[in-house]
């Protein structure tokens, strides 16, 4: 309005009149300029969620709207069938069981294995470390999927087909090399004069780890079992490949891709059942959210 | 000339030789009032050696089970005669090199191969520029539609891999399919009732479609991570030396970003190549074959044909040609290793 108010008005901050107007018309040319920008974050945005959302519409619209001439992108009736009939199918409860027994086994077992080799490789020199860490390394890239063929062999010769028992030392052995290399990272991160201070203070070398080690390793121990919880969840080939005959020791993922079999056409209750199988998954990707993109490039980006 | 073989020979003989002092006539009871500081000797000191192979031989017990020795029994039987009979009775015989001459010598195998490469070379291709564009875009967003967009990535990345399967057959599903709906609405009325799992190239597409879905937050997540450790400065300086979008680009992102681009390129050949469950979901391999890789056809040959030692030739030799990525991704864990060490 008058001519003293631009030179006040960058440090007012209530712009008045003219200065607001300017500030508008360049907000709007910023805006212009970052359209394409913001349209494409939305075009990445809508085709990343789509699929996963269109699973959960799916799952609650009612078998009449999901079979309709047009699509409904807003489930507009709502219902829970779908799951009621994804949890009464045969065998339900089992494979949800069986999928929680493997994977918790697997986990359980590659944390306490990996603990100890963790510790021995960060915390003692001794001949042959190094030869130990390349091993490690190497098992960590095994091509699993190119050992199908010998361990439906092996199960068989010994008696461990069908079994859960060898789905679970299969994927003890899948989660363990990485297992490792995290939590030997999370080790080296502690201080080892914290264990030092406790041995001068009478404890013996378990007792240090135990008492000042261990409850400092509990976090990096949490988000590195999660991340065997997910592989073991998820891994669908060699459970595919070593339970055929008994059929209620299959688990969650060999039944969701039979589902032809289960559902017939009833895309709405595969897709509720789908929902069920990915719940875990997605509550443990949200509790180690930061995580995720760290540990999978361990040792790349650092040093 | 004499005295040195004998002094080297009485060093031998006595192991402590070195820590010195000690009469050899002292009574044993006396060692224990030692100084603390002098190394422990007998069963302990054997002990506390041993401490660390006592840790890690489970490990190695696991790996040596579940690891070597499938890969040795693999190997083993692609030299034998291992059929059906053999698996139910034993007594398989050498067969020498023959399954991997009669591999080689398959003009279906060498179909196999270029397909895989195909397959790996376009899924990377896509997932690398995909990624690395994603991620150039995620670091000029505000704050709260980078958020939304990351979260939905991670969404895409957290979706099983069986469950996304699924998903995207309901996606393609030709008469209730949201996708032939959109393209019928779009003009492309050709796509009514399309059956896109009936066609090997519409299968192919898709099972990329996939693949390409799931492994893009991982790249663009991580590259986006990459970005933030840029300085500034760099950009700006180059700015003004005058360099565009791309020169910008080239000149300063790539080259900041060298191994991080590397390592994830080598994981996602590793992660396409191997990829078997998505193909093995949708079609095991068809329609007529159109989307079987390497992976794939050992594990039919063993599957359906019952010739495992033919199956366990193509695995190996498929791990062969895999292993060129395998070396490279194993060189760089190790030199990282060393600069660890050292530090």
């Amino acid at each position: 309005m008058t001519a003293a108010t631009p030179l006040a008005a960058p440090g007012s901050g209530s712009g008045s009149g003219s200065g607001s107007a300017r500030r508008r018309a360049r907000g709007r040319t910023r805006r212009l300029r970052r359209l394409p920008l913001n349209a494409a974050a939305l075009l990445v945005l809508a085709l990343s969620a789509f699929p996963v959302y269109w699973m959960a519409v799916t799952a609650f619209e009612p078998t009449a709207d999901i079979e309709g001439a047009n699509p409904h992108f807003l489930p507009l009736h709502p219902t829970l069938a779908h799951f009621r009939t994804a949890v009464h199918a045969d065998g339900f409860a089992g494979y949800w069981r069986n999928s929680l027994v493997v994977t918790l086994g697997a986990v359980l077992m590659s944390l306490v294995v990996a603990l100890l080799a963790a510790f021995a490789v960060a915390r003692m020199r001794w001949r042959g470390r190094r030869a130990f860490v390349l091993l490690v390394f190497t098992a960590q890239m095994a091509p699993w999927e190119a050992l199908l063929i010998p361990m439906y062999v092996i199960a068989r010769d010994t008696d461990m087909l069908d079994r859960l028992s060898m789905l679970t030392l299969i994927y003890f052995m899948m989660t363990l090399p990485f297992t490792i290399v995290t939590l030997r990272g999370f080790l080296a991160a502690i201080p080892v004069e914290l264990e030092e201070a406790a041995r001068v203070d009478g404890c013996t070398r378990p007792q240090a780890f135990r008492r000042v080690t261990f409850p400092l390793l509990a976090p990096g121990l949490l988000s590195t079992s999660l991340f065997g919880f997910i592989t073991a969840w998820n891994e669908f080939a060699f459970a595919n490949t070593l339970i055929i005959k008994n059929q209620s020791a299959r688990t969650l993922p060999v039944w969701l891709s039979s589902f032809s079999n289960v559902f017939g056409t009833d895309w709405g209750a595969t897709m509720a059942a789908s929902c069920l199988f990915m719940l875990p998954v997605l509550a443990v990707f949200l509790l180690l959210q930061n995580r995720v993109t760290a540990g999978m490039t361990a040792g790349a980006v650092k040093g | 000339m004499l005295t040195a073989p004998t002094a080297a020979g009485q060093d031998a003989a006595d192991p402590r030789g070195g820590t010195g002092g000690t009469p050899p006539d002292r009574p044993q009871g006396r060692r224990i009032r030692r100084p603390p500081h002098r190394p422990r000797s007998g069963p302990r000191r054997v002990l506390a050696a041993l401490w660390p192979y006592l840790l890690v031989s489970p490990t190695v017990v696991g790996a040596a089970f579940l690891l070597a020795y499938p890969v040795i029994r693999n190997t083993v039987m692609s030299f034998q005669h291992y059929g059906l009979a053999q698996l139910i009775n034993g007594g398989a015989t050498f067969a020498g090199v023959s399954h991997y001459r009669e591999a080689l010598t398959d003009p279906e195998f060498w179909t196999v191969v270029r397909r895989t490469v195909w397959w790996t070379a376009l899924n990377v291709a896509l997932i690398m520029l995909i990624g690395t564009l994603v991620a150039l875009m995620l670091i000029r967003l505000g704050r709260r539609l980078r958020l939304a967009v990351m979260s939905a990535l991670v969404l895409a990345w957290a979706t099983p891999v069986i469950a996304a399967t699924t998903i995207f057959q309901w996606l393609f599903q030709s008469r209730f399919g949201v996708v032939n709906w959109a393209l019928v609405k779009l003009g492309f009325t050709s796509y009514r009732d399309y059956t896109w799992f009936a066609h090997g190239g519409a299968t192919f597409a898709i099972l990329v479609m996939l693949v390409v879905w799931q492994s893009v937050p991982f790249a663009a997540l991580t590259l986006y991570g990459g970005l933030t450790t840029i300085p500034a400065e760099l950009y700006e300086s180059a700015r003004i030396d005058g360099a565009g979008p791309w020169q910008s680009f080239r000149l300063v992102t790539f080259p900041m970003l060298r191994s991080l681009f590397a390592l994830i390129t080598s994981l996602e050949v590793i992660w396409c190549f191997k990829c078997f469950t998505q193909i093995w979901v949708i079609g095991e391999g068809g329609p007529d074959g159109a989307t079987t890789t390497l992976p794939v056809y050992a594990f039919q040959i063993a599957q359906s044909f019952h010739k495992y030692d033919l199956g366990s030739a193509v695995s190996t030799l498929t791990v062969l040609i895999l292993l060129v990525a395998l070396v490279f991704n194993l060189r760089r864990m190790f030199r990282q290793e060393g600069k660890e060490g050292t530090a």
